[in-house]
C-alpha cells in the first residue's frame, strides 16, 4: 500500500450532530412543503405516546406497546412516505394533551386528519369524537346514532380501529350495563382515562 | 404495482452518519453539515416518485456526490469573483477548514466520480465491487475511477 493510500485512509472525521440534523431537516422540509407527516414522542401518565400530525391535523396517536415500525410503515403506505421525526411540529398536540391529562382542558381544539379512517368505522368514530368529557355512551347507543341499531358488535370493531385514541374518545363507550367493554390500548388505560374524567362506572 | 417505500425518517436514521462521513471527506467539515441537509432535502423532494426501493443507499450517495460537487463549484465561483483575475490553481478548491491539509484540498478538486470512488475505497475501506454498488456503477468502472483519481493526486502531491 502506498503512502498516499495510507493518508487517504486516515481521513478527517467529525461526529454527526443528529439533533441538529433533525431540527434543520424538519424546519427546511416544512418550509418547502415536503413534510407530509411529522411525528414525536410525548410523555403521558399512561405511557409514552407517539403523535403523528399532517398539515391537515392530528393523524394518529400510538400507545407504547404498539411497535413503531409497523405504525410508520402503515402511515408511509397509506398517507405518504415523506415522514420525519419533527418534535416542533407536534407542539400543539403536546400542549393540548398535557393540559388534558392535567385536567386543565376538557376538549381538544386540534384539527383531526381523518385520512386513516373510512366507511362505517369512519361514521362511528366521527360520532365518537362528539361525546363530551365526563360523559359516556353505550355501544348500542352509538350503533343507533349511526343508523344501525343492531350493529353494536361492529361498533366495537370500529372503535378498536380508532387511530387517534384519547382525542377521539373511544374510551367513553361502555356496555349498557356499565361493563367496561374493550379497549385497543388495554383496559388499564381505559380505566385511567374514565377515572380522570370522573366517569368510571362504580361497579367496575 | 405500488412501491413500498420505507418512512423517510428510516433513511435518515440508517444513513445519516455514513453520508456525513462521506461528505466530510468530500468537502470538509464546514460544508458537510449543509451538504447533508441538502442531500436529504433533495431526496425527500423526489422520494414519492421513486419507481422502486431497491438500492436507496446508492441513490442517497449519488445525491450526496452531486451536492458535494455543487459545494466545491460554489466555492470555486465565489473565489473567482472575489479575487477577480487572481486565477491560481489553489482557487479551484474550497478554503481550508480545521483538520484539512493539502491532500484533502486536492481530493476536493478531483472530478466528482474520482473523488467519490476514492472516498468509498479508502475512507470506508470497501472492495471495488462495493464501491461500484454504492456509486451505481460497475466494479470495473469503480476501479478505473480510483486509479485515475490516485494518478491525479500523485501528480499534484509530487509537484
Amino acid at each position: 500500500m502506498t503512502d498516499l493510500e495510507q493518508q487517504l485512509r486516515a481521513a478527517p472525521m467529525a461526529d454527526l450532530d443528529r439533533r441538529g440534523l433533525t431540527t434543520a431537516l424538519a424546519q427546511r422540509a416544512g418550509k418547502a412543503a415536503l413534510l407530509d407527516v411529522a411525528y414525536a414522542e410525548i410523555d403521558s401518565p399512561i405511557g409514552e405516546l407517539i403523535v403523528f400530525v399532517t398539515p391537515r391535523g392530528l393523524l394518529r396517536i400510538k400507545y407504547a406497546d404498539e411497535p413503531i415500525e409497523g405504525v410508520l410503515a402503515d402511515v408511509a403506505a397509506r398517507v405518504s412516505p415523506r415522514i420525519l421525526r419533527a418534535p416542533a411540529r407536534t407542539d400543539e398536540a403536546r400542549h393540548e394533551l398535557e393540559a388534558y391529562f392535567g385536567l386543565r382542558r376538557r376538549s381538544f381544539n386540534l384539527p383531526i386528519d381523518w385520512s386513516l379512517v373510512h366507511g362505517f368505522a369512519g361514521r362511528i368514530l366521527r360520532r365518537t369524537a362528539g361525546i363530551p368529557f365526563g360523559d359516556v355512551r353505550s355501544y348500542g347507543q352509538l350503533a343507533a346514532l349511526a343508523g344501525s341499531p343492531r350493529a353494536a358488535r361492529a361498533v366495537g370493531n370500529a372503535l378498536g380501529s380508532n387511530p387517534i385514541p384519547i382525542v377521539v374518545p373511544c374510551h367513553r363507550v361502555l356496555h349498557a350495563d356499565g361493563g367496561l367493554g374493550g379497549y385497543s390500548g388495554g383496559l388499564d388505560r381505559k380505566r385511567y382515562l374514565l377515572a380522570l374524567e370522573g366517569s368510571l362506572p362504580t361497579r367496575d | 404495482m405500488s412501491v413500498h417505500l420505507p418512512p423517510f425518517q428510516r433513511l435518515v436514521d440508517d444513513h445519516a452518519a455514513e453520508l456525513h462521513r462521506f461528505l466530510v471527506a468530500s468537502v470538509g467539515f464546514v460544508d458537510a453539515d449543509d451538504c447533508l441537509q441538502e442531500t436529504f432535502l433533495s431526496a425527500l423532494r423526489a422520494y414519492p416518485r421513486l419507481r422502486h426501493a431497491d438500492n436507496l443507499r446508492a441513490w442517497l450517495y449519488t445525491i450526496a456526490q452531486r451536492k458535494a460537487t455543487d459545494a466545491v463549484r460554489g466555492h470555486r465561483r465565489h473565489r473567482a469573483s472575489d479575487l477577480d483575475g487572481v486565477a491560481e490553481e489553489r482557487l479551484a478548491s474550497p478554503p481550508p477548514t480545521p483538520g484539512d491539509d493539502a491532500l484533502w484540498i486536492s481530493v476536493r478538486g478531483l472530478p466528482a466520480k474520482q473523488r467519490a470512488a476514492l472516498v468509498h475505497r479508502f475512507v470506508f475501506d470497501l472492495a471495488y465491487r462495493d464501491v461500484g454498488e454504492r456509486m451505481g456503477i460497475s466494479e470495473e468502472a469503480a476501479r478505473q475511477n480510483v486509479s485515475a483519481g490516485l494518478r491525479r493526486l500523485r501528480k499534484e502531491v509530487d509537484r
